[in-house]
């Protein structure tokens, strides 16, 4: 028998479609098409500037959106071959370890949603709404921030926003335990996830697996250790590991992830220097507001920038950035004009759900719901 | 390894299939010829030094006006050696076909599709070469340089989506 899973189902975190082939209750084959929500954000970057891009990148990975500005201005900052200031630098990994959490919450509510567990839905959704006032005190907006610019940020942080995501850090290891308490040891959550859409470190490096759901087969990689960018050497933390691969290794990563964000964002609080909030270079970056409204020479480049944008040397890059999902990549081809002569995005979704079918054939029809909710998967940045 | 001496190493195994090289921004390019695609990513892949497991990205460019080819760019790294190496075919825009590389890395299965459905480049030898992302009835390869931004399309594509129903 053949049954059509989605695009309008809930387990499937938005318009994903799966054709199962099913042999009583198992699957002999799973089959998924995506596109549904294909918008050519790759086509529509040819014809913007490349300040007029960052936009689009914050609905890709619409759970995530700063990381997403982010990998996108560091491949433009690469391209151009500048520097961000150390200050920038910490602003932006702070909001990008607040992101992972949020994304990480959003999964979490929503994968045991899936399973059964509606609790830890309203216990992740509080803690996440949270973030998103801190993010809206930061750029006004919950969740398209587009909070970054080439080269630093687009504003400095606001007062009262250092208590404000104190609070939070120093309150969210207790609500973490909290989760914990309602899935880690619990028998049915256990049941539906321990030996579940299992795949092996081999296979799921083959498969170009990234992210959590990388790790969660035991391969040791995370771009903010290997390639590490922003300054993220200077902090301390742990790649978490899972063993076996399965649903419940997943979970377990990804959990112990939120609790390494936490400290990051800590320690970022307590490193955090003073000075400027975006780089001074001329026909690059825009100056500061103030600076705009006071000064002639600034209000002449601030305007040429807006108008013809800038324009990058010949070449192309490609930089990608350790995304609460995996890798994100951005390659971006200069033909020396102000647009991008193409930008390809590298969504670490689209690649994770291409193991779907490997997880789940041979498996339950109801470990396909555990196994996508494993994965992650946003069918923003998957469709593009 | 550094970026030169991947640069050797693919060089002095392959020395007629390179047509050049370039280092920018400390990346290294390399720009192999087709029909070598197969032999030097078997090579990458399997060389104990090089050691190119992870398929990172798989796309296309289209260079049509200036050059009269497609790209296909292949982004390699090395979890164990942590590096990185981009590949460049190109690929004639009257003729835009390559050899598959989905028997090297699995991940290259839904790249080359999406190559496929937005450039129009075969992959010769991939096990199902469908559209990915575009719907069935859409015709043209929407990030092709000659296709217009506001598409060309029929105005409405219900009769694509409610095909079949009354």
């Amino acid at each position: 028998m053949t049954i059509n899973m989605g695009p309008q189902h809930p387990s499937t975190h938005g318009v994903l479609r799966l054709l199962l082939e099913l042999d009583g209750e198992m699957i002999v084959k799973a089959v998924p098409h995506v596109g549904f929500l294909h918008r050519g954000v790759e086509k529509l970057a040819e014809y913007r500037t490349y300040h007029q891009c960052i936009p689009l990148t914050d609905r890709l990975d619409y759970v995530a959106p700063f990381s997403n500005n982010l990998a996108y201005a560091l491949a433009v900052e690469k391209l151009l071959g500048i520097e961000v200031p150390e200050r920038a630098q910490h602003i932006r990994v702070l909001l990008c370890e607040l992101t992972r959490i949020a994304s990480h919450l959003l999964w979490l509510a929503t994968h045991a949603l899936d399973i059964g567990a509606m609790t830890v839905f309203f216990y992740c959704f509080r803690e996440r709404e949270e973030i998103y006032d801190i993010f809206e005190m930061v750029s006004g907006a919950r969740m398209h921030l587009s909070y970054i610019r080439v080269g630093g940020v687009s504003r400095d942080l606001p007062g009262g926003f250092l208590e404000k995501t104190r609070k939070f850090v120093s309150e969210f290891p207790s609500r973490l335990k909290e989760y914990e308490t309602l899935l880690t040891d619990n028998p049915i959550w256990k049941k539906r996830t321990v030996d579940v859409g299992v795949i092996s470190a081999e296979d799921a490096v083959d498969y170009g697996l990234s992210g959590p759901s990388l790790r969660g087969s035991g391969v040791s990689w995370d771009i903010r250790k290997a390639e590490p960018y922003s300054g993220y050497d200077k902090y301390h933390f742990t790649v978490p590991l899972g063993k076996k691969g399965d649903v419940y290794d997943r979970y377990r990563v990804r959990i112990e992830e939120m609790r390494q964000s936490n400290s990051i964002v800590h320690q970022a609080l307590n490193l955090l220097p003073k000075g400027d909030f975006i780089a001074r270079i001329p026909n690059i970056t825009l100056p500061p507001k103030e600076d705009v409204e006071t000064n002639m020479e600034s209000m002449i480049s601030h305007f040429k920038l807006i108008m013809h944008g800038i324009h990058p040397p010949r070449g192309e890059v490609y930089s990608s950035i350790e995304a609460p999902k995996g890798e994100l990549g951005f390659y971006i081809v200069s033909d020396g004009s102000s647009k991008p002569y193409r930008l390809k995005i590298r969504p670490p979704s689209f690649v994770n759900l291409e193991a779907l079918p490997k997880m789940v054939e041979g498996r339950l029809l109801p470990d396909v719901v555990a196994t996508i909710g494993s994965l992650d998967i946003v069918l923003g940045e998957i469709d593009r | 390894m550094d970026t030169e001496s991947i640069a050797t190493a693919i060089k002095t195994r392959f020395p007629e299939a390179i047509l050049g090289s370039r280092i920018f921004r400390s990346e290294l390019t390399l720009m192999v010829k087709r029909d070598y695609i197969v032999a030097v990513a078997r090579f990458l892949k399997e060389n104990q030094e090089l050691d190119f497991n992870f398929l990172s990205d798989l796309c296309g460019v289209d260079r049509v006006e200036t050059d009269d080819v497609f790209e296909v760019v292949y982004h390699l790294y090395s979890i164990q050696k942590n590096h990185r190496v981009r590949i460049k075919v190109p690929v004639p825009s009257e003729e835009p076909c390559i050899p598959t590389v989905t028997g090297i890395w699995k991940t290259a299965d839904w790249h080359e599709r999406e190559t496929y459905d937005m450039f129009g480049i075969k992959f010769d030898g991939h096990p199902d070469l469908r559209k990915i992302l575009t719907p069935e009835d859409f015709e043209g390869h929407p990030l092709r340089k000659d296709y217009p931004l506001d598409g060309r399309q029929p105005a409405t594509l219900r009769d694509t989506y409610r095909k079949g129903e009354a």
